[in-house]
């Protein structure tokens, strides 16, 4: 059902949640990408993997269906129909695992933070430059001296 | 946070509720919503919530840290060894229908609940540790500071 | 989604720290309207409950405020709509939303959805599979879990134990 515009109403509407899925996931990508400060970032890549998630669970849904979960005494109505269960296991443990590791991104910040006193990357650059150069120009003195 | 009163006795009535809440996900886990990573995760929050309001050595008085790394690692043991279990009596690893032969099904049960009680030991006992992580380093901070 | 884009936005971390967690909780709402409970009740859980409290330690420990971007943010949105433009043309290929005939349900889904109550009789499905069939699956995560606690407690604590040494070497 073609329009003469090009445009097909009932595919814009079936993609648009992929769409706004990857908007989400895309704020997430320039918030990593564009700001400086870690604990900013982190935030940002939590972002991007919720929009994952819900690409993931969105993939899963049957129109008209429900929860998969039986009635407790297991009375089956076959023509109930279920959403796919899969993504929703594999996103469960998911969102679990990405609690931890998140969590162990926000204590590499706090050491970081510990050894630089700040957690900003140009900060941070700077200051392994400067270390950087400093020894180079150690090196450099202790070649120079004659044997 | 000593002197919020109404904050300290809310929280002491709600843990109770929250730690009670945490069990029925877990055990009630095969029947509705829920399962180990959800009840851990509640359960740690009973802790967490404790720290904050009290004090994080009240909290780790009942549970101390190195009980807590222990739990860690009892977690992923129990989950582990129901499979091993099951790998001795013949089944293959993980296979539940090895617990109860006679009854597969009744087996696939006791199985689920064991190694869904090994992730919700495990998960509680993380977060607790990552909470203890962050806290224990966290200077004296005075409630005028936000 | 517009509390993402205030994060984008927002210059005080503590408010990213706030913000971040409605985003969880309006997320968990969206999962429950596409069904998946278990999902929606890990998100709340874990989102609005932990993260956010994880966030504010760390805040706590390091600063609370963000120094303006330096760097003219052309680049950083020229790649971003560029791979979200990639993107979308990869999602033109796929089924419409909520299609019971896609690829993704017509597999293994039915297989689970009618052998699970014979085979494991437990009402759950979510809970069937994970415990169950995917049992290998479920514990390399619990396994990824303890690792994550693992490596948290040796980046947080190790540097503790090696100062008061120090200072016992020293007095």
């Amino acid at each position: 059902m073609v329009k003469e515009f090009g445009l097909d109403w009932t595919f814009v509407i079936g993609h648009l949640n992929y769409w706004l899925f990857i908007i989400l996931m895309m704020t997430g990508l320039y918030i990593v990408v564009a700001k400086g400060n870690l604990v900013k970032k982190i935030v940002g890549l939590n972002i991007f993997q919720t929009a994952v998630f819900m690409l993931y669970i969105s993939v899963g849904k049957v129109k008209g269906g429900t929860a998969p979960i039986f009635p407790v005494d297991m009375n089956i109505d076959p023509d109930v129909l279920y959403s796919n269960p899969l993504p929703h296991v594999l996103i469960l443990t998911a969102i679990v695992v990405g609690v931890a590791t998140t969590s162990l991104g926000l204590a590499l910040a706090v050491r970081i933070r510990e050894e630089y006193g700040t957690i900003e990357e140009d900060s941070i650059q700077k200051i392994d430059r400067d270390t950087c150069l400093q020894d180079a120009n150690l090196h450099s003195e202790v070649a120079s001296e004659p044997r | 946070m000593r002197h919020h009163l109404i904050l300290r006795v809310v929280t002491k009535l709600l843990i109770g509720v929250i730690m009670l809440f945490a069990l029925y996900v877990q055990f009630h886990g095969d029947y509705s919503p829920g399962g180990g990573f959800q009840a851990g995760v509640i359960m740690s929050v009973a802790f967490i919530i404790y720290s904050v309001v009290f004090s994080l050595a009240d909290a780790q008085k009942v549970l101390p840290p190195w009980f807590v790394h222990k739990l860690m690692a009892v977690g992923l043991l129990l989950y582990a060894l129901t499979g091993v279990y099951s790998m001795f009596a013949g089944y293959n690893y993980l296979d539940y229908d090895a617990i109860n032969p006679e009854h597969p099904v009744s087996g696939q049960h006791n199985g689920i609940i064991l190694i869904e009680l090994g992730v919700g030991i495990t998960v509680t006992a993380v977060m607790v540790t990552i909470f203890y992580a962050f806290a224990s380093r966290t200077p004296p901070m005075d409630d005028e500071a936000w | 989604m517009l509390t993402a884009l205030a994060v984008v936005r927002a210059q005080s971390l503590f408010a990213t720290a706030m913000l971040s967690g409605a985003f969880s909780l309006l997320s968990a709402l969206l999962f429950v309207t596409l069904d998946a409970v278990d999902v929606a009740f890990t998100e709340a859980a874990v989102g609005a409950g932990i993260s956010t409290v994880l966030m504010l330690g760390t805040l706590a420990l390091t600063a609370r405020f963000e120094r303006p971007a330096t760097h003219s943010p052309v680049i950083p949105l020229f790649v971003v709509f560029v791979t979200g433009a990639a993107l979308i043309y990869g999602t033109l290929d796929m089924p419409n939303f909520g299609d019971p005939n896609a690829p993704a349900q017509v597999h293994l889904a039915p297989d689970f959805i009618q052998n699970s109550p014979h085979e494991i009789d437990v009402p759950n499905i979510v809970t069937a599979i994970l415990a169950s069939y995917r049992g290998f699956d479920t514990l390399g995560e619990v396994a990824v879990v303890f690792t994550a606690g693992v490596g948290v407690l040796l980046l947080l604590s190790g540097l503790r134990h090696r100062r008061r040494r120090q200072g016992k070497e020293d007095s």
